[in-house]
């Protein structure tokens, strides 16, 4: 509990420090739910005060939903709840779904490609061989392009995660750890 | 070509006695230096936050730093550009992979692991399957990853120094491992991830900055042209135009190309499971920063390996092949030879001076990369195995919820003290076992530890990151089908048996043909989680997974 207490707000001040740019870039690339900015833009740990506003949207249906199992140890019935709820909101499952709808078909693309190059050494030799330019050929064109590939995804990815991810999730992770004191 | 290639050798550079004064000279001040950051950094606090995380208050750059040099171990410095000196494409080939699977830890694993875990790997899976035989299984693996690459490292490491020092003798190869071993369990009894993230940023920064300068001396000798670095190469390589295409290492038969894929899949899967690495983003305060630290990592390791590129065409251009193999058989000097002669040849001041310089950041290397592993395996050895066995119930408390609800500093200084035995006791242990493996192929016993760490960490990770139905039983079957045969499929490769180059070359065991198992182990690894998850008894504990996606996602309630 301590320990929480003072390492929070400087993860926040830390945060806020570097993502200052991102949030002039976040409205131009469109979010479809601006539900959810209501809590994002909070930049210090006095706002707890307010209501929380994103999660009660879909709250009602959820406690329903939530057995508490008996192996449960006593005391993180609450916890569990809470938890339970956050994933069930509208803004976790869009913080989730950017995530994993960049993540999953990316990964797999990256590998794919890799894969394929390395299988080629052995499937197609000739093909490999074939001068480009010099004394470049297709397979040290296609070695410079995995290097090349790497460099671009994961510029991608970081602008990915900053632009659709980032201050929802900060906001969340403050409304979760208000919910759970 | 091939007319010029047998006319166009230059002259020997075979090292003498005279150039390794001042390496030795230069080896001490990184020891020195490296003991001296270990007793300052120590003394900054010893609760377990400090000890297995470095107070988790380093910045995205210096995090980015420490996670290269913890990746960049000697067998890349020397080990890739000797590769391409001596193979020229296919040592470019085996450099992708290592790149590549950086963008698996990026996209699959920083983060998430970074808000889910405390200390090691196998916190996030206890925080989703309290289980003690989960955070064991977990536990163990990471213990015999981390010792396969630590005794790949200090393998390389007696052979290497005594390189480098100039003696081949079999005594120097012992002493060094002996010295090396003892440095390392000083740097982390002493000074826990705080001292070894210092020492891997300054190695990482020597290492960098030795390879940008000679990287630019080899641009400036060949005024730019990187055609001509390329054609010279070739001509001097003894194998003409087929020096740059693909096949000269990993062509002959269709079981060794098998064998070459097998190891791209290690290598690139592996990096996400090795247990150093991981436990490298509990030393930034938030996921965004692991985030950062992994991007500069990228862009490091990246830029790192285009200047081995060409420093490995450089050694072949300048040196030749034929006296790289000569010097070492397996490349490894082919860099230092070539700032030999870029500094201005054998006997020469600069040369000398150069030479020295790159000898020792190849050992300041060495000494840094062991550290991190040995950290690293007596970390899951006394928070997952010995903690989990005998503070069972009071670490599941601890771990199970976002705010702890009772700290308890006895048991945590217990932990910590556990945890420093054990890392004398791992050091010692890799001491003797690379004592015995001393014969055994460096790169190949890397291979194998990317293999294990695939097979046996990625699947269980990826899983419980990602998998709502995953089941305890799922997760310890997932350990334990990847790690045993890739284990027992290496013991009855040719590795081990019945070739000339076999640990046991007088006896013939083997029946599976290849020498690296990613290929078998990595898909029975997940295809094992799969069935143990489909057959399990109980049903996945959806509560447990909805706080692990909370909690991973957004950060809440993270160490």
């Amino acid at each position: 509990m301590p320990q929480q207490q003072t390492s929070s707000p400087g993860q926040g001040q830390r945060f806020d420090w570097w993502a200052a740019p991102a949030a002039t870039s976040a409205p131009a690339a469109g979010r479809p739910n601006p539900g959810t900015r209501s809590a994002a833009p909070r930049t210090d740990r006095t706002v707890p005060a307010q209501p929380v506003p994103p999660v009660p949207a879909t709250a009602p249906t959820v406690p329903a939903a939530v057995p508490v199992p008996a192996a449960a140890p006593a005391g993180t019935a609450d916890s569990t709840e809470v938890y339970r709820t956050v994933q069930a909101s509208e803004a976790f499952q869009d913080i989730r779904r950017s995530h994993r709808s960049f993540v999953f078909p990316v990964s797999s693309a990256f590998l794919a490609w890799y894969l394929a190059y390395v299988a080629a050494q052995a499937a197609a030799p000739e093909l490999m061989r074939t001068p480009v330019a010099g004394p470049l050929n297709v397979a040290w064109l296609l070695g410079l392009l995995q290097f090349a590939s790497t460099f671009v995804l994961t510029w991608l990815y970081a602008r990915n995660a900053r632009t659709k991810r980032d201050r929802a999730a900060l906001g969340l992770r403050w409304d979760t750890q208000d919910q759970l004191r | 070509m091939t007319t010029a290639a047998s006319i166009a050798t230059p002259p020997p550079v075979a090292p003498t006695g005279d150039h390794h004064d001042l390496a030795i000279a230069l080896f001490a001040v990184i020891v020195l230096v490296t003991l001296g950051i270990t007793l300052w950094v120590g003394r900054r606090g010893s609760a377990a936050e400090d000890f297995y995380a470095g107070g988790r208050d380093f910045t995205p750059l210096q995090n980015g730093f420490a996670l290269s040099g913890d990746y960049l171990s000697a067998a890349s410095f020397l080990g890739v550009a000797g590769l391409i000196a001596l193979y020229g494409y296919d040592g470019v080939l085996y450099s992708i992979g290592f790149l590549v699977a950086w963008l698996v830890v990026l996209m699959l694993v920083a983060e998430l692991v970074r808000n889910a875990g405390r200390y090691t790997l196998a916190d996030v899976l206890a925080l989703r399957l309290r289980r003690r035989k989960v955070r064991a299984a977990a536990g163990g693996a990471s213990v015999v990853v981390t010792l396969l690459y630590l005794v790949a490292q200090m393998v390389g490491a007696g052979s290497l120094v005594a390189l480098l020092l100039g003696t081949n003798s079999a005594s120097a190869r012992t002493w060094t491992i002996v010295a090396v071993g003892g440095l390392m369990i000083v740097y982390v009894t002493v000074g826990g991830m705080r001292a070894t993230t210092w020492i891997q940023i300054v190695k990482a920064f020597l290492l960098i900055a030795g390879s940008v300068l000679l990287t630019v001396l080899l641009m400036i000798h060949y005024h730019g042209d990187l055609f001509e670095l390329m054609r010279q190469a070739a001509r001097h390589s003894g194998a003409g135009r087929r020096y740059l295409e693909p096949g000269l290492k990993y062509g002959a038969t269709s079981t060794s190309r098998l064998d070459f894929f097998s190891l791209g899949l290690a290598l690139v899967l592996g990096t996400a499971g090795l247990p150093h690495i991981l436990s490298r983003f509990y030393t930034v305060p938030t996921a965004r920063a692991a985030r950062r630290s992994t991007m500069w990592a990228i862009g490091l390791v990246g830029g790192f390996y285009l200047m081995a590129i060409a420093l490995g065409l450089g050694a072949t251009a300048l040196v030749g092949s034929a006296e790289v193999r000569h010097a070492n058989s397996a490349g490894n000097t082919a860099v230092p030879l070539l700032a030999l002669v870029l500094g201005g040849g054998n006997g020469s001041t600069g040369g000398v001076v150069l030479f020295a310089l790159i000898s020792a950041i190849a050992f300041a290397t060495i000494l840094a990369v062991v550290a991190g592993l040995t950290l690293a395996s007596s970390a899951a050895f006394a928070h997952d195995i010995w903690a989990g066995a005998f503070r069972g119930w009071s670490l599941r408390r601890r771990t199970g919820d976002g705010a702890p609800r009772a700290e308890e500093p006895d048991s945590d200084r217990q932990e910590i003290v556990v945890a420093r035995i054990a890392a004398v006791g791992i050091g010692a242990a890799a001491i003797v076992i690379s004592l015995f493996a001393q014969q055994l192929n460096v790169a190949f016993l890397v291979g194998l530890a990317f293999a294990v760490a695939a097979s046996a960490n990625l699947p269980v990770l990826l899983y419980t990151l990602f998998w709502r139905r995953f089941t305890a039983r799922g997760a310890v079957w997932s350990v334990y089908g990847g790690l045993v045969p890739a284990i027992v499929l290496v013991t009855f490769s040719p590795v081990v048996s019945g070739t000339k180059v076999a640990l046991f070359p007088g006896v013939d065991f083997h029946w599976f043909p290849l020498e690296n198992p990613g290929i078998v182990s990595i898909p029975l690894g997940f295809l094992a989680g799969w069935i143990g998850t489909l057959t399990s008894p109980e049903p996945a504990d959806s509560d447990r997974f909805a706080e692990l996606e909370v909690r991973a996602l957004t950060g809440a309630g993270a160490a």
